[in-house]
């Protein structure tokens, strides 16, 4: 019990269904090539894992520190570029992987670190439409300089051998998984992004999240109690970029592959906001349930949506709305729903039982 | 006695989780200017902010002209006849001095004899009439400010320090007027930190410490008693004797 | 009587700050040596005034939502699509108008396209603000993600009504193709988005600087509470302003869509992002800042794009850094309290 409060940060779920989601979800994860087999499934997977890692650094800029920012892709996108550059370029080799990882990273700080000291001082909605218009920017760049990043049609990289899909570990397979290089960038993805994620734990849980907090809460209090708010959402805004940093690295790892659709699209970044407040501002915890329940409904709700659409046909409009292609539409009013009845998302509910509003 | 034509009873005011005003009990007798004493910080400027609704107090009562008034807001309250010259002035500094002016006469048209009036006491105002009012120096910004309270007749005027920061020229000269304002019917509630100003215009007292009236009673007293400036005042009251 | 002792001096000058407008000049004169085709230099300088023109229509109620009620709403983009979208099924509806080759049977179709765009745009203005704006006055963050979802759920609905496709928003007859002054081709639309842009600016400026309601409006971007405090109300002021600047949205994005002659469910998003460039360039809440940041969107877009096409799309950021830069606040801050 003890070991399990330090690794949480003393900041448990205190609801015995979330308790329970969280394991459930954490099993699930964890055992993804054993449960679910096939290769769509542990694709699902691997994309919950990173996911959640990108969500919650999004959530600890727009939960705990209580700031929009539209460019979280764009971090995201710069550790995807960042490696897929670095192993086409120098020879497919851990040595690549760091030096594009150490790369990328050192980019996003510099950039984190301007735009943050550009637009923080201002008020959150300027923070917001910078970043929207240095987004968009970064995407451009991204298509226009084709020479380094392969354009519209992005860049496909090999891995270190060991994590190629033709390596194998064991000559057999056991219990009818492949040991092989699939499976180890599997767990290299989880592991990384389970350590990750409590690191984030930790970074919310500590004195320095606490300053976040009170910042949120009250501006002109925590100025007047001597904290230099800019400094701290600075901080927090090179935190959550680099965080992001290393979710599109381990995405670029397990895709093999960088383009504008899987990073710097900005859909992706509508996704993050809906997952974030879905799940629940401002718990690390949220980022887990939104991200899963999000992914999962992206892969398998439209197959139920195309049934609901073909069985109300005839009824005007109804099919439309049901098609699978509008699904972004209900997940778009239920987070409409969700920031103005539920601003705590899912985890909110969970904690608070029967209790009304959080 | 006539019932006072604003009166405070038990006003508490909150800011975020803040609690400012700890029960305000003050009121402002007709045709009087009463003067609203106390520290930095006491809570003065939350008091008028909350009269004019600008701060909603959490509970209390507020009555202006036999109306309560502490659950409605700002802009009815000001249609009721009161006029307001915050601390940090509230000029619109994009607009021309005339059309300031023109904002702060809501029925009508500007009116010729007043602006006369105006123009009496603030010359300064005529020369800029056209310029935007964002040029005016401080005293001509107060200027305008309290022009802009005098440019229609009202029932009560919240004055915020208006001498602050001025030069003692420009204080004599804003004395001037808000004496000839007094002339008028218009009651006057006005916070001042200058205690010269303040015995010069101030009919009543009241004064504040850490969100409460804790003195009220004649001007001419309180100046009379020194012991009791000190206690309630401290020593901020003679710097600028 | 005492003397005011404050009056003497020189009478200080009211003038407007002209450094932008010299830098708007300044660009127009750097281009032509660097184009070097006086032909070309004034085909293009026409298409950035006219592109600038229709940016402003569409940011200029923007700008002046946010400076009276701090409100940003994310989904102003929604007001453009609209309007592009009622364009292209009015334009539809007068088709034989438009086709005419009488410029006033096409001002028959023309009229009834935009003035489409006006009112469905305005009247969702109405409904958006009361349902999803106002229960979050005040709060920044709700604001930002309550518009961008409702962004999310507009370009949905839109794309049930209008389906996924890209549809033409033909230009009436009479208003296609080009015209020769000497030797420069002038588009016959460009001129109508210029006489359009400039009707609406004089128009804007007219109530803003001699209407009561337009003091009362600049005044409240200045400060609200004061506006409040002198006995007005300032919310209300608030939704016709709002309602406005949807409508002029409605009309950018008709006569946007007429001037890529097609309209995509993107539209709005698209041009958001250099709306929001605009209006952080001539400074949040200045309508003249707008203007002028419109133009220089415009212009250094087309001039970019035709000196160097790779860097086009990214120019209009390059610039915003720029500005900003140089003047943190925009080309005109305004005085907020
Ligand atoms: N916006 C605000 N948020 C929190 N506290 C405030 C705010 N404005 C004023 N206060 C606090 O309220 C108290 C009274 O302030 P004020 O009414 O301005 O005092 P005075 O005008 O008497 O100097 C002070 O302690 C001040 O710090
Ligand atoms: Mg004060």
């Amino acid at each position: 019990m003890r070991a399990i409060d330090t690794l949480l940060s003393g900041d448990l779920p205190r609801s015995r269904l979330l308790a329970l989601a969280l394991g459930a979800i954490l099993f699930a994860l964890a055992l993804a090539p054993f449960l679910f087999p096939g290769t769509r499934s542990l694709d699902v997977a691997a994309k919950v894992c990173i996911f959640i890692v990108l969500v919650a650094s999004y959530d600890l800029l727009l939960g705990y520190t209580g700031i929009v920012s539209f460019a979280h892709t764009m971090f995201f996108g710069i550790g995807g570029y960042g490696i897929a550059i670095a192993m086409t370029r120098l020879d497919a080799g851990w040595s690549a992987l760091a030096i594009g990882t150490a790369g990328a990273l050192a980019v996003s700080l510099v950039l984190s670190l301007l735009v943050g000291l550009f637009s923080l001082r201002v008020k959150a909605i300027f923070f917001a439409m910078v970043t929207l218009a240095v987004a968009s920017f970064f995407a451009i760049l991204a298509s226009q300089l084709s020479d380094l990043t392969g354009g519209e049609d992005g860049l496909t990289f090999k891995v270190p051998e060991f994590l190629r899909p033709g390596f194998r570990l064991l000559d057999e397979p056991v219990l009818g998984v492949v040991f092989g290089g699939k499976l180890i960038t599997y767990y290299l993805v989880f592991t990384s992004a389970l350590a990750l994620f409590l690191g984030l734990l930790r970074a919310v849980n500590s004195p320095f999240g606490r300053v976040l907090l009170a910042i949120r809460e009250n501006e002109f209090r925590a100025e007047a109690l001597g904290y230099r708010t800019v400094v701290y959402r600075t901080l927090a805004n090179c935190l959550s970029a680099l965080v992001a940093t290393l979710a599109g690295v381990l995405y670029a790892l397990w895709l093999r592959y960088t383009g504008p659709n899987t990073t710097l699209d900005f859909a992706i970044m509508i996704d993050i906001l809906l997952m974030v407040v879905i799940g629940g501002m401002g718990t690390m915890y949220g980022s887990i349930l939104g991200t899963t329940l999000f992914i999962v409904a992206q892969n398998y709700l439209q197959d139920l949506m195309k049934m609901a659409s073909g069985a109300t046909r005839g009824i005007p409009l109804l099919p439309d709305l049901l098609h699978p292609d509008r699904w972004l539409l209900w997940l778009g009013v239920l987070f409409v729903v969700c920031v103005y009845y539920f601003p705590l998302g899912i985890v909110g509910r969970l904690r608070h039982g029967g209790a009304r509003k959080g | 006695m006539p019932e006072p034509l604003l009166t405070l009873a038990g006003v508490h005011t909150h800011i975020g989780q803040y609690h400012i005003l700890q029960g305000v009990d003050l009121a402002v007798p007709r045709g009087e200017l009463t003067m609203l004493l106390g520290r930095n910080g006491a809570g003065k400027t939350t008091a008028l902010r909350t009269i004019l609704g600008l701060w909603k107090a959490s509970s209390g009562s507020i009555r202006f002209d036999q109306a309560e008034i502490a659950a409605r807001e700002t802009p009815d309250i000001a249609s009721m006849g009161i006029a307001y010259v915050p601390e940090t002035m509230g000029i619109f500094a994009g607009l021309s001095v005339k059309d300031n002016l023109v904002l702060a006469a809501r029925e009508s048209a500007l009116d010729e004899a007043r602006l006369e009036n105006v123009f009496r006491f603030f010359p300064a105002l005529r020369k800029f009439w056209f310029l935007p009012a964002g040029l005016l120096s401080g005293g001509q910004k107060q200027m305008l400010s309290i022009s802009r309270a005098m440019i229609e007749p009202r029932k009560l005027v919240l004055i915020d320090e208006p001498t602050k920061g001025l030069a003692p020229a420009i204080i004599n000269n804003l004395i001037e007027a808000l004496k000839e304002l007094k002339q008028t019917d218009t009651t006057i509630l006005m916070v001042e930190q200058n205690f010269h100003a303040a015995r010069s215009l101030g009919d009543g007292v009241a004064v504040m410490d850490s969100g409460r009236i804790v003195h009220t009673g004649r001007m001419a007293d309180l100046a009379a008693d020194e012991a009791l400036q000190t206690r309630l005042l401290g020593l901020s009251l003679d710097v600028h004797q | 009587m005492t003397q005011p002792s404050d009056d003497q001096g020189p009478l200080p000058q009211a003038r407007i700050d002209t450094i932008p407008l010299l830098i708007l000049a300044g660009v127009v004169i750097v281009a032509f040596f660097l184009i070097g085709s006086a032909s070309t230099w004034v085909t293009l300088t026409i298409a950035g005034v006219a592109m600038g023109l229709l940016i402003f229509i569409m940011a200029s109620g923007l700008t002046l939502v946010f400076g009276l009620m701090d409100v940003m709403n994310f989904a102003h983009g929604l007001f453009i699509a609209i309007g592009a979208y009622v364009g292209v099924s009015t334009m539809k509806a007068f088709s034989s108008a438009a086709g005419s080759e009488s410029f006033l049977e096409n001002l028959g179709a023309l009229a009834p396209t935009l003035l489409g765009a006006v009112v469905v745009a305005g009247l969702i203005g109405a409904f958006f603000e009361r349902v999803i704006i106002r229960p979050v006055y005040g709060q920044h963050l709700k604001q930002i993600l309550i518009t961008t979802g409702g962004m999310i759920v507009a370009e949905q609905l839109i794309h049930v009504i209008w389906g996924p496709d890209l549809l033409p928003l033909p230009r009436p007859e009479t208003l296609r193709g080009s015209f020769l002054v000497g030797d420069v081709a002038i588009e016959k639309f460009r001129l109508v988005a210029v006489v359009v842009g400039l009707s609406v600016f004089a128009a804007m400026m007219l109530v803003l600087n001699r209407t009561k309601i337009g003091l009362l409006i600049r005044a409240g971007v200045e400060n609200k509470e004061m506006v409040e405090a002198m006995g007005y109300r300032v919310r209300r002021l608030f939704v016709w302003v709002f309602i406005v600047g949807s409508a002029l949205a409605g009309l950018g994005g008709a006569l946007w869509g007429m001037y890529q002659e097609n309209v995509t469910v993107h539209i709005g998003a698209q041009m958001m992002v250099l709306i929001f460039i605009v209006i952080i360039i001539g400074g949040l809440g200045s309508v003249g800042g707008c203007f002028v940041g419109a133009l220089l969107v415009g212009l250094v877009a087309n001039y970019v794009g035709y000196l160097s096409p790779k860097v086009a799309l990214g120019s209009n950021i390059l610039l915003m850094m720029i500005v900003l830069f140089w003047r943190p606040q925009g080309l005109y801050p305004v005085n907020r309290q």
